[in-house]
C-alpha cells in the first residue's frame, strides 16, 4: 500500500475549489463600455462556426465548414457571388456586412452537447464572435443557443431537425432555417402510405437523444394517422457502432417495415447491418419488407452505397433541384471542392447570408435589431422557394422534399433522387403545437448583452 | 423460440470480437504485467489494414476515405459522361483490371478483406514489436497506473494520426460478393425458410475467431515456446533462475498478441465501417472482459467475452424487457421501468460489478493476481 497524504479535510478544499472553477465559465463579465456584447469594431466582424469536427455527424460537420468558408468568401465580395446573385434581397453587395470586412473562426463541437458550450463559449469571450452558426446535432444545438441567449449573441442553427430547437427550447436570439421532425413525418405519411400501403406494422430503432425521440413521434404519428401500426419502439446509443443486436429482434416481430431514426455514421453503419441481416428479403405475412430513413443527408447516402437503393425519406434540400439558387450555390460549392453540397451545407450558408442581409436591414448588430429584422421576414431565391422566418418561434417554412434511394447510382454524389415536393402548406402547424412545446412555449425576450 | 436462438447467434458473433481483444489482452498482461490500453488501437489498425488493401487492390466499391492511401486506380475524364457540373465525368478503374484483365482484377477487389488477413501478420507482428521495444519495455517495472496512462496517451495518439490520413467518416469496406448478404440459417435447424436469417459473414467471422483463438491455445499448449511462455505466466522469477532469457519471448508475445488483436479488426472492417475511434470503442468492453474472466487467465478472457456477448445481446431484446415492465405493473415514465428498458447499455458493466463485488478474480482467475 502507499502512503497516501490524501485527508479529509484536503478532499473537500480541492473539491470546492474545483468546483467553483468548473462553475465560473458559465457567469459572464459584462463589460461597461459595450452597448451590446462583442459590439465590433470599424474595421472588422467576426463569426463563429461551431460544427462537429469529429464524432458521428463529423462528415456533415466538415461539410458545413466548407459552405461556411465559401458564404464569408461571397459576403466579403470573393468568388462567384454564388446565392447573392439569386437572393432576393439586394442588400448585400460584397463589402462585408455593413462595410466590416467578414472573419471567421472555428470551433470543434465534438457532437457532443458540454464539448459544444464550450468552444462556443471560448469563442464568444475570446474571440469576440457577434454570431454563432453550425452544428450537426439537436442536443448541440439546443445547448449552444442557451447559451448564446445568456451572453447576448445571434444563433443561426445549422443542421438541427429536432422539434425542440424551436419547440419547447426555443429562444429569443436563436434562428432555425433547417426543416424540423414534424415537417418531416407530415411529407412523408402520404408518400409512404402511396408506396407501401396503410397497413403496414412500423418497428422503430431510434437514437437516444431529442431528435431521435422527436423525429420517431413525428412519424409515428403520422403513420398511425392513416392507418399503420406501430410494433415497437427501441432506442439505441448514438455512435453505437454495431446495431446487430437491435436489429435481430426485428426480423421475428412481425413488423414488416423499419424505420430508422438514426443520423450520420449512425445511419450508415446500422442501415448497411440491417441489410447484411436480410430485411429486405423477409417477407412477413406475405409482404415484402421495408426501411424508412426519415432524415437523409447525401454524405450518409454516399457512406451507405447500395443500400440506401429504393429506401425513402425526406430532406431540407437537395442539390438536384432544378431552381436558380440551387444551381447557383451548387455551381460555386463544386467549383470550389470538387463536389455537390449537401443539405447540412445548405442550411449554414443560407444562414449566415441571411444574418448578413438581417444586419444590413437592421442597420446595426444588436441582437434585438438584428431578430426584429428576421422575424415574420419572406424571402426567395435560395433553392427553397419561397420563404418565410416566423415570428413567433424563429423556424423557416418552406417546401420540404421527399428522396427515394436511387436504384442505379452513376457516383457516390448521384444517389438520390427526389420523389415528391411537399408544398409548405402541408407541413404548417401552430406555434404552440404539443409537438413543440404547447401553450407553454415562449421565445422569452430578445438578449443583446446590454 | 426464433428470437432466442437468434439472439444467442448475435451475441456468440458479437462475443468473438470481444473474445479475440480480450485474448490478446490477457496475453500481454499475464506474460509481461503490462496493462495495456493500446489494444483497442491494434484492432483499429486491423481494421485500417483492410482499408489499406482495399484501397490498394483497387476495390472502387469503398467510399467514404478522405485520402486514398496507395489506391491502385486509374481516373480516366470520360467525355460521354458528365458530372454533376456538366465536366467530363472521371471514370475509376482499377490498375489490377488494367494490368490482369476483369475477371481476376475483379476478383482482387472483392476478395480484398480475407486477402489483407494475411498481409496484416507481418504486419501487426512488427507494430506489435515496435510498440512494445519503443515503447512498453521501459514500464514493464512501473506501477500499472503509470502503464495505463501511457498506453492510454499511446492509444489517443495512434487514433488520432489514423484519423488525420483517413478522415473522421466511418469507411465502408465490403466484404467479397459471395458473402454478402444474409443465409437461411432457421433451414440448416429444422425451421421453415426465412425464419432464421443471419449475416453471412458474421458467421464467418464467428468461425474464423474459433480457428484464431484454438490456434493461439494450440501455439501455447503443443510447442516449446508456448510451454516457456506458459512457464513465465506462472512463474516468472524460477524461469529466470533456470536460465531462460523470459524477455525475448515475452517480446514475441506482443508481436503474438497485436496480431491476434490485428486480425480480428482486418475480418472486423465489413461488419462496422472502420473509423478512428473504433479502437475506443472496444477497449472498454473488453477491458470489462477481461476483468470478469479473471486478469491472467486465458481461458477466462474467451468464455467472459462470449459470455458478455450474449448478455449484450439478450439486454438488447425488447420482448423479456417489455414483458416484465407489464408483469410488475409499471408504467413508462417510472424509473425502474426505464432502467430496464435502458439496461443494453449497462448490462456487461453491471455483470461486472457482480463479479467484482463476488469474486473479485473474475470467473477463472487466479487467486493473487492484481490483489497485490
Amino acid at each position: 500500500m502507499s502512503n497516501n497524504n490524501v485527508t479529509r479535510r484536503g478532499v473537500l478544499k480541492s473539491g470546492t475549489i474545483a468546483g467553483a472553477g468548473l462553475a465560473v465559465p458559465t457567469i459572464f463579465t459584462a463589460s461597461a463600455a459595450r452597448a451590446y456584447t462583442n459590439e465590433p469594431g470599424a474595421g472588422s466582424v467576426k463569426i463563429g462556426f461551431n460544427v462537429p469536427q469529429t464524432g458521428p455527424y463529423a462528415e456533415e460537420g466538415l461539410d458545413e465548414l466548407r459552405a461556411q468558408e465559401l458564404a464569408v468568401e461571397h459576403l466579403n465580395g470573393m468568388g462567384d457571388g454564388g446565392m447573392l446573385n439569386t437572393f432576393s434581397e439586394k442588400n448585400l453587395d460584397g463589402t462585408g456586412i455593413l462595410g466590416r470586412k467578414v472573419e471567421f473562426v472555428t470551433g470543434d463541437t465534438q457532437t457532443k452537447s458540454d464539448v459544444a458550450r464550450a468552444s462556443a463559449q471560448q469563442m464568444i469571450e475570446r474571440e469576440g464572435v457577434i454570431m454563432v452558426n453550425g452544428g450537426s446535432s439537436s442536443g448541440v444545438a439546443v445547448a449552444v443557443q442557451a447559451l448564446c441567449q445568456e451572453a447576448g449573441i445571434i444563433f443561426m442553427a445549422g443542421l438541427t431537425h429536432s422539434n425542440d430547437t424551436t419547440g419547447k427550447d426555443r429562444k429569443a436570439n436563436g434562428f432555425r432555417h433547417f426543416f424540423n421532425s414534424y415537417m418531416s413525418g407530415a411529407a412523408l405519411a402520404p408518400v409512404l402510405k402511396n408506396a407501401y400501403g396503410d397497413q403496414r406494422r412500423a418497428y422503430h430503432l431510434t437514437a437516444d437523444y431529442n431528435w431521435g425521440y422527436t423525429t420517431q413521434e413525428a412519424v409515428q404519428t403520422s403513420t398511425e394517422a392513416m392507418g399503420w401500426e406501430t410494433v415497437e419502439t427501441v432506442l439505441t446509443p448514438v455512435g453505437a457502432g454495431d446495431f446487430n443486436s437491435y436489429i435481430t429482434p426485428v426480423l421475428n416481430s412481425g413488423a414488416d417495415v423499419l424505420v430508422l431514426n438514426h443520423y450520420g455514421g449512425d445511419m450508415v453503419n446500422s442501415l448497411t447491418q440491417a441489410i447484411q441481416a436480410g430485411i429486405r428479403d423477409r417477407v412477413v405475412d406475405g409482404t415484402q419488407m421495408e426501411i424508412v430513413v426519415p432524415l437523409y443527408s447525401e454524405l450518409m447516402a454516399a457512406g451507405a452505397g447500395q443500400n440506401i437503393q429504393g429506401i425513402l425519406g425526406s430532406m431540407n434540400w437537395n442539390w438536384q433541384l432544378e431552381d436558380a439558387g440551387t444551381a447557383a450555390f451548387t455551381k460555386s460549392f463544386g467549383e470550389k471542392y470538387g463536389r455537390p453540397p449537401s443539405n447540412a451545407a445548405h442550411t449554414c450558408y443560407v444562414q449566415t447570408l441571411l444574418y448578413a442581409d438581417a444586419v444590413t436591414r437592421a442597420g446595426t448588430f444588436d441582437p434585438c435589431g438584428v431578430a426584429e429584422a428576421l422575424e415574420d421576414f419572406e424571402f426567395d431565391g435560395m433553392g427553397n422557394g419561397p420563404t418565410t422566418y416566423r415570428g413567433a418561434d424563429h423556424q423557416c417554412f418552406k417546401d420540404v422534399l421527399v428522396v427515394k434511394g436511387k436504384e442505379n447510382p452513376s457516383n457516390q454524389y448521384d444517389t438520390l433522387e427526389i420523389v415528391e415536393v411537399t408544398p409548405r402548406a402541408q407541413v404548417e402547424y401552430a406555434p404552440d403545437h404539443p409537438s413543440f412545446g404547447g401553450a407553454d412555449a415562449t421565445l422569452g425576450e430578445c438578449n443583446s448583452g446590454a | 423460440m426464433e428470437e432466442i436462438i437468434q439472439q444467442v447467434v448475435n451475441g456468440l458473433d458479437r462475443g468473438s470480437a470481444y473474445a479475440l481483444i480480450a485474448l490478446g489482452l490477457t496475453l500481454i498482461f499475464g506474460t509481461l504485467g503490462v496493462v495495456n490500453f493500446a489494444h483497442g488501437a491494434l484492432f483499429m489498425i486491423g481494421a485500417f489494414v483492410a482499408v489499406l488493401m482495399s484501397d490498394v487492390l483497387g476495390d472502387i466499391r469503398e467510399i467514404g476515405s478522405a485520402d486514398d492511401f496507395f489506391k491502385l486506380v486509374q481516373v480516366v475524364e470520360d467525355p460521354t459522361q458528365t458530372d454533376f457540373l456538366g465536366r467530363p465525368l472521371a471514370v475509376e478503374t482499377s490498375y489490377w483490371v488494367i494490368w490482369f484483365g476483369e475477371s481476376f482484377g475483379n476478383w482482387l477487389s472483392d476478395w480484398a478483406v480475407p486477402i489483407a488477413v494475411l498481409v496484416s501478420i507481418p504486419i501487426m507482428i512488427f507494430i506489435g514489436w515496435a510498440m512494445e521495444r519503443g515503447l512498453i519495455r521501459h514500464f514493464y517495472h512501473r506501477p500499472h497506473a503509470d502503464q495505463i496512462l501511457v498506453t492510454f496517451g499511446l492509444a489517443i495518439v495512434l487514433g488520432d494520426l489514423i484519423r488525420a490520413m483517413y478522415g473522421a467518416n466511418p469507411i465502408q469496406t465490403p466484404m467479397p460478393e459471395a458473402l454478402n448478404g444474409p443465409v437461411d440459417l432457421g433451414v440448416y435447424l429444422g425451421y421453415e425458410a426465412s425464419t432464421i436469417t443471419y449475416s453471412a459473414w458474421r458467421i464467418v467471422y464467428f468461425f474464423f475467431s474459433m480457428f484464431i483463438i484454438a490456434g493461439v491455445f494450440a501455439f501455447l499448449q503443443f510447442t516449446t515456446f508456448g510451454m516457456v511462455v506458459r512457464a513465465g505466466m506462472a512463474d516468472r522469477e524460477t524461469v529466470g533462475l533456470l536460465g531462460i532469457d523470459i524477455n525475448r519471448y515475452f517480446t514475441m508475445m506482443f508481436g503474438l498478441a497485436a496480431a491476434v488483436a490485428g486480425v480480428a479488426g482486418v475480418m472486423f472492417a465489413p461488419i462496422q465501417a472502420p473509423s478512428y475511434n473504433l479502437g475506443m470503442e472496444y477497449l472498454v468492453p473488453c477491458f470489462v472482459v477481461v476483468v470478469v474472466g479473471g486478469m491472467g487467465s486465458l481461458g477466462g478472457a474467451v468464455l467472459a467475452g462470449f459470455l458478455l456477448g450474449i448478455v449484450q445481446s439478450f439486454a438488447s431484446l425488447p420482448t423479456w424487457k417489455n414483458n416484465l415492465v407489464e408483469w410488475l405493473g409499471l408504467d413508462d415514465s417510472n424509473l425502474i421501468a426505464n432502467l430496464i428498458i435502458g439496461v443494453d447499455q449497462i448490462a456487461i458493466y453491471l455483470i461486472a460489478i457482480i463479479i467484482l463485488l463476488t469474486r473479485p478474480r473474475g470467473l477463472m482467475g487466479r487467486k493473487g493476481v492484481m490483489e497485490d
